[in-house]
């Protein structure tokens, strides 16, 4: 687990790329390039943004907050372990008859014929995001 | 043309921001007022060329598919009333032309994504739209930029986006399930798909991210926070409509439309309502805070309407429904009492105040008529729909749930008493003397709220014929 944050996000982009190699790997090769360009690319930019921000802790409140994440976070293993146990005994299957695959329709026909309400949707928070960025970065001229 | 609740503000954004800065302080607000007043009218008027006509140009330009029945109606008409009196607010409580008008952007896109909210029939586009509202919320609640309110902007983010992922983790499932997400489609692929595992988990997923929207317990940490650390005008829409709608309203919706009601959705849901009512109670009770005694007393009067739901029973739905529409409109006039209170005074502490409805008249009769009606004494608005719910549990044999909806009424009252003792009435601190009842948007929309809640218990058996 690296503490730099930009190593985080780069691993993050890193792991998005290769979930797209395997989405693109599955037949779906629009999904592949949505998550390489918004997961990989999109959002990786805006967390290194975030990240110059921030300031670099003393080492002091560093180790405090070393030992407090290993405290807070030390039983996650145990769950996990838990959780795969469980798992491996009872073994869930899916006990539903699965609705017959509809033929395959172009992402784009679904996207932009089928499914206006919601890129409506998506103009809206792109908007309301902008508004959010006005009200809570942009200083008044004095 | 129902659409047109939505595509009108959709256009009205981007005309509003092509004036110049200095119309829009003026443009914003009238538009704003337009809509929501010519929404409110088209509720009450219910003209027919409005709700069952199409218009060629939207079918053209959209693919929307809505469908409105009596329910929708009640949150469309929650919604215009108050937006119309956050507007009001707005202006009285942001003195910041440039806020104001950012403001305004946010309550526009807020409007949009709380009116296709209840438009919509499918479940992505609802989770779409639920988190149109809930972006703006974000922004609204911090606004303010000092440390409470990025705190509690944080909180709702935060616990917001574990709602998200559990309903959009229920989405893929149910489109797994039944090959589909409108709501017909969902429902009929649940009837055949039976309550096997994957559906109780898909049903369970989507419930708990609801939970969460609506501020129920145990998932209400975020409330508190966000309803006393938001600017005043904020509070007002967060607690009287936003909440209602991206969570109780959708909660309503997909029990009766989707989800359809059996044995353990009822248990659920009514052991999740009596828990909240008890916890909102008592919590409020122990509260010094004006605004977060709400926020607390709100998680309460939600846990009423979840209660009634979960009965299941006509009579029961009516009464949540009811429930839901006085809660939005008392709850937005205490949220104002406490603006007027604290645009005067600069804080929300209980303790600091007293005898303040010697000088703020308004406020303090309004909030008698709020706070009576959040108790259910009759014969306010707030009587018949608390009364019709456990009347309802009575009728169905739940007596034990019955008697605490009862017996967190008189808590209501207890803590709301106490409240008025301690902010209103007694003697009048000192320091308070130059005083003054608050600007002329405060004072109407504490009136219009007023008039709408004695007015509906006054006339409800004549609204609402009884068989």
């Amino acid at each position: 687990m690296t503490t730099r944050l930009v190593r985080s996000v780069v691993g993050l982009a890193m792991v998005s790329a290769v979930v797209s190699i395997l989405i693109f790997r599955l037949n779906s090769p629009l999904a592949a390039v949505f998550e390489l360009s918004v997961c990989a690319g999109l959002i990786s930019v805006i967390f290194v943004t975030t990240i110059s921000f921030t300031q670099r802790l003393t080492p002091e409140k560093l180790e405090l907050r070393r030992k407090q994440r290993f405290d807070k976070y030390s039983y996650l293993p145990v769950v996990l372990l838990a959780v795969g146990i469980l798992l491996m005994i009872f073994k869930p299957n899916p006990d539903f008859p699965l609705p017959p695959v509809p033929k395959e329709q172009d992402a784009r026909n679904i996207i932009w014929h089928l499914r206006h309400v919601d890129l409506l949707g998506q103009i809206l928070v792109i908007l309301a995001g902008v508004f959010g960025v006005v009200i809570l970065f942009k200083e008044p001229r004095k | 043309m129902a659409p047109l609740l939505v595509i009108v503000p959709f256009f009205s954004i981007i005309i509003m921001n092509l004036f110049p800065r200095k119309l829009m302080q003026y443009t914003s607000f009238i538009c704003l007022g337009f809509l929501s007043l010519a929404q409110t009218y088209l509720v009450l008027a219910r003209p027919e060329w409005f709700w069952h006509k199409n218009v060629d140009l939207v079918d053209s330009m959209f693919s929307f598919r809505y469908s409105v029945d009596e329910i929708a109606l009640v949150l469309l008409l929650c919604i215009g009333v108050v937006v119309f009196v956050t507007l009001l607010s707005a202006r009285a409580m942001i003195p910041d032309v440039r806020q104001r008008v950012n403001f305004k952007n946010l309550l526009l896109v807020s409007l949009i994504g709380m009116n296709a909210t209840v438009l919509v029939k499918d479940i992505f586009s609802l989770y779409v739209f639920i988190e149109i509202t809930a972006v703006s919320s974000y922004i609204m609640i911090a606004m303010n930029k000092d440390e409470r309110a990025l705190e509690g902007a944080f909180k709702y983010l935060i616990l917001s986006a574990i709602a998200t992922v559990m309903m959009l983790a229920s989405i893929s499932l149910m489109l797994l399930l039944t090959g589909g997400t409108t709501f017909t489609a969902v429902s009929a692929g649940l009837d055949v798909a039976g309550r096997g595992l994957f559906v109780r988990i898909a049903i369970g997923l989507f419930l708990c991210g609801l939970f969460i929207k609506s501020g129920l317990v145990p998932f209400h940490g975020w409330l508190p926070d966000a309803y006393s650390a938001a600017p005043a005008p904020a509070s007002v829409l967060l607690a009287g409509v936003v909440t209602k709608v991206s969570g109780v309203y959708v909660l309503i919706r997909l029990a009766i439309s989707v989800f359809a009601f059996d044995n353990s959705l009822q248990g659920l849901l009514m052991f999740v309502g009596a828990v909240s009512v008890l916890t909102g109670a008592f919590a409020a009770l122990t509260q010094s805070d004006f605004k977060r005694m709400l926020a607390y007393s709100s998680i309460s009067q939600v846990g009423y309407i979840i209660l009634g739901l979960g009965c299941a029973t006509p009579l029961a739905i009516f009464g949540a429904v009811f429930h839901l529409f006085n809660h939005a409109i008392f709850k937005s006039l205490l949220f104002i009492n406490a603006a007027s209170v604290e645009k005067e005074l600069g804080t929300t502490d209980m303790e600091k105040m007293g005898g303040l409805a010697q000088k703020m008249p308004v406020a303090g009769v309004s909030s008698v008529v709020g706070l009576l009606s959040t108790a259910g004494i009759p014969p306010l608005a707030g009587f018949w729909s608390k009364f019709i719910i456990i009347l309802a549990l009575w009728s169905a044999g739940r007596f034990v749930y019955a008697w605490i909806a009862v017996l967190a009424s008189l808590l209501t009252l207890a803590y709301f008493l106490s409240m008025q003792r301690k902010v209103f009435f007694g003697k009048l601190k000192a320091g308070f003397e130059n005083i003054r009842e608050s600007s002329a948007g405060l004072i109407i929309s504490q009136a219009v709220l007023a008039i709408i809640t004695v007015g509906l218990g006054l006339f409800f058996p004549f609204i609402v014929p009884w068989r």
